[in-house]
């Protein structure tokens, strides 16, 4: 009689295909994964502790470190926080510039989750080609805020400053061309059948099982679950467009890179509908210099890129917050590896890595 | 390349040898193969590893200085771009990873948290400087550098291998 | 169509079922239910399970550290009802300890974890409260007020 043992396998801290510093422990038999236990915290930068000994307006460039590539989200979703602690009422040219950037970080974000698929699954070019086309907005962002990847663009109160006037033909031209690029990714990945065998099917995770893990975001929707808080809970001038919520049916890895690369589609057609609408009028409102808000404390969340980013700041009248949480998606979504990756291939952990979309900034904060 | 001058009395005389046959120490030769061909390890820590990938993708571009091969194992890579934040956690993995690359090796720190702790300095959990634990060849600043920085630090590297008598660094423990 | 907070006929409900237990705090955005810690599961269970509340959805757990005692922070969603609560519970600063929420909602797994591992607050019940952000070997519990942060170039190992 033939005895068999499991065997670890160690994947991480560095890893070509984990997506930042996370240490995953493989238990194998064979080719099938038995049991997967990430380990985090590689990249733990106490940003919550680091929160108490800066002034709120000195905490917005922190919050673009965590999820470092939708950061343009993580400002607006501090942001509304404390003005929601505050009261502060956003003027309206800079709640429509705000749904313009966070948008067009949302397809960038979505495209960079396009490149890392591809590559981890071994299909190079389609990196290349995600970010080629990303470039195209970082450069818009440069254009805005003068940096690519953290903007710390939106302030307490609005935005830092108005749009300069190449910027919406910019913005206008590569919506323009966009519907091209999302064709050409199409016909390379989505139409590709070894993508097609290595996605389909694989590491599915049905409704209530993903609902009960706590996955948010596309991972969510994927399995069939329509929670978007841009249409349950909107925030700032969300109610005022018409968009849809993409969803999938079974959960595998193909419905989360489908409902993302919808997605996209559906920012676009948000951004030009933000455009046509675009008032004009000041971009900042009247914040005193120095920022007291009353004691209490409150919780607001938005949908990000990877999910449902909330933030809980407890104010104690100073000028220093008394303590900020982040409620971070990635990292709660990192609840699903281990249920999902049980009876997998070792080849498929990988997909399912990349196809979760964690980002390591944003799980260990 | 530079011609380096023979003993006296015996330069060459004839044209054709002077065009094609490159007299030059085996130093100079290998430092000018190691400069043109850093293999970099994929090692991002952070948010400046977004733009080490953007630096390897198609805009930036550093294929056309030969770096554009990441290894990802150590044993094959001859440099580390440590980009992006360094935890205690990881300090012990990153040592281990140095230690296993074989020499000559460079260490080049991206961004200001590589450099010295950023803005994470004062945090409980983050090392303040890559240099407290490798010794460092080349510091790039900024937060995140844009792909150019990461470009002139590594022409800068290329710069520094080529002329050793310009760096030359102290035994780190 | 946005989401409510929980309706105060529901909360007088609540307040009805668990007698001395429950009680309102905040106004607006920053209204709570502060609930007795003995009690938490018991009420935690009908919040998810009850026809009237039906919060499935743990949206977020956290604490704070308010010297003389520890906070819990729950925030809970509704998918069918589209209500949201804030709910509040108190534990002592010495050896802080509170009953884990992970058998009601699973999603509550990392996020203990999580504030036991900064705060140092004891989940009982969890079934795998170890660090998860810190190395294991890591003594302290960074969040506490009490734990100050290195001044300026001061260097800890």
């Amino acid at each position: 009689m033939v005895k068999t043992q499991t065997y670890t396998l160690n994947m991480g801290p560095q890893h070509p295909s984990t997506h930042g510093v996370l240490q995953v422990v493989l238990e194998l038999d064979g080719e099938r994964v038995v049991k997967a236990v990430p380990h985090m915290g590689y990249l733990h930068r106490g940003i919550e502790k680091l929160a108490e000994s800066r002034t709120y307006t000195q905490f917005i460039p922190y919050t673009d470190r965590l999820d470092y590539v939708s950061s343009m989200g993580n400002n607006l979703g501090y942001c509304q926080t404390v003005e929601k602690l505050m009261g502060i009422s956003v003027p309206e040219r800079a709640e429509y510039l705000r749904v313009i950037m966070t948008e067009l970080n949302r397809i960038a974000s979505h495209l960079l989750f396009m490149s890392s698929l591809a590559i981890d699954l071994g299909a190079t070019t389609g990196m290349m080609y995600g970010f080629r086309d990303r470039e195209y907005v970082l450069d818009l962002f440069n254009m805005v805020c003068g940096a690519r990847l953290t903007y710390n663009y939106i302030r307490i109160g609005g935005v830092i400053e108005d749009i300069p006037p190449e910027f919406l033909p910019a913005t206008e031209k590569f919506l323009a061309d966009f519907p091209a690029m999302l064709t050409e990714y199409h016909n390379l990945l989505t139409g590709n059948e070894i993508l097609y065998h290595r996605l389909k099917n694989t590491a599915v995770i049905d409704a209530k099982q993903a609902f009960e893990i706590g996955l948010t975001g596309p991972c969510l929707r994927a399995s069939g679950i329509d929670y978007d808080i841009r249409k349950i809970e909107p925030y700032g001038v969300y109610d005022r467009f018409d968009f849809n919520v993409p969803l999938g049916q079974n959960g595998d890895n193909w419905d989360r890179y489908m409902v993302r690369m919808d997605e996209m589609v559906e920012s676009a057609k948000i951004i030009t509908q933000a455009i046509a609408q675009l008032p004009d009028g000041p971009v900042m409102a009247k914040v005193p210099k120095i920022l007291k808000p009353p004691a209490g404390d409150v919780y607001h969340r938005i949908e990000n890129p990877r999910g449902e980013l909330g933030y809980y700041i407890v104010s104690d009248g100073t000028t220093k917050p008394y303590r900020t949480h982040v409620r971070r998606p990635s990292f709660i979504n990192l609840q699903a590896l281990g249920e999902v990756c049980k009876g997998i291939l070792i080849a498929d952990v990988v997909a399912v890595l990349a196809t979760l979309d964690p980002l390591m900034g944003e799980v260990d904060c | 390349m530079e011609m380096k001058n023979l003993p006296i009395g015996e330069q060459p005389e004839d044209e054709f040898i002077k065009k094609n046959i490159i007299l030059t120490s085996i130093d100079t030769v290998l430092n000018w193969a190691r400069s043109n061909s850093l293999w970099p390890l994929s090692s991002g820590l952070a948010c400046c590893s977004m733009e080490m990938m953007a630096a390897a993708a198609a805009r930036f571009d550093i294929s056309r200085f030969g770096y554009e091969v990441f290894r990802p194992s150590p044993r094959q890579a001859d440099l580390l771009i440590v980009a992006g934040t360094l935890t205690w956690k990881m300090a012990g993995p990153l040592k281990r990873l140095y230690e296993q690359m074989p020499e000559p090796k460079y260490v080049i720190a991206m961004g200001s948290c590589a450099n010295s702790g950023g803005p994470f300095a004062d945090s409980y959990s983050v090392v303040p400087g890559v240099d407290l634990i490798l010794p460092v060849d080349v510091y790039i600043p900024g937060c995140p550098p844009r792909p150019e920085a990461l470009i002139q630090g590594m022409l800068e590297l290329k710069r520094k291998i080529q002329n050793p008598a310009v760096g030359r660094r102290e035994r780190h423990e | 169509m946005s989401s409510q907070l929980l309706s105060n006929e529901a909360i007088s409900s609540l307040q009805a079922q668990f007698p001395g237990a429950v009680s309102m705090i905040g106004e607006g955005s920053q209204q709570a239910l502060l609930i007795d810690a003995d009690g938490l599961l018991a009420i935690m269970g009908v919040l998810k399970n009850d026809a009237a509340y039906q919060f499935n959805m743990l949206s977020n757990l956290t604490a704070v550290d308010y010297l003389d005692y520890f906070e819990l922070v729950y925030h809970l969603y509704s998918l069918p009802l589209g209500h949201t609560v804030t709910i509040k519970t108190r534990c002592q600063a010495e050896t802080p300890r509170v009953s884990s929420v992970m058998g009601i909602w699973p999603s509550a797994d990392f996020q203990e974890r999580e504030v036991y591992d900064l705060l140092g607050v004891n989940f009982t019940g969890h079934l795998d409260l170890r660090r998860i952000l810190m190395p294991d070997d890591f003594m302290e519990y960074p969040l506490r007020k009490g734990y100050k942060l290195p001044a300026p170039g001061e260097r800890r190992s």
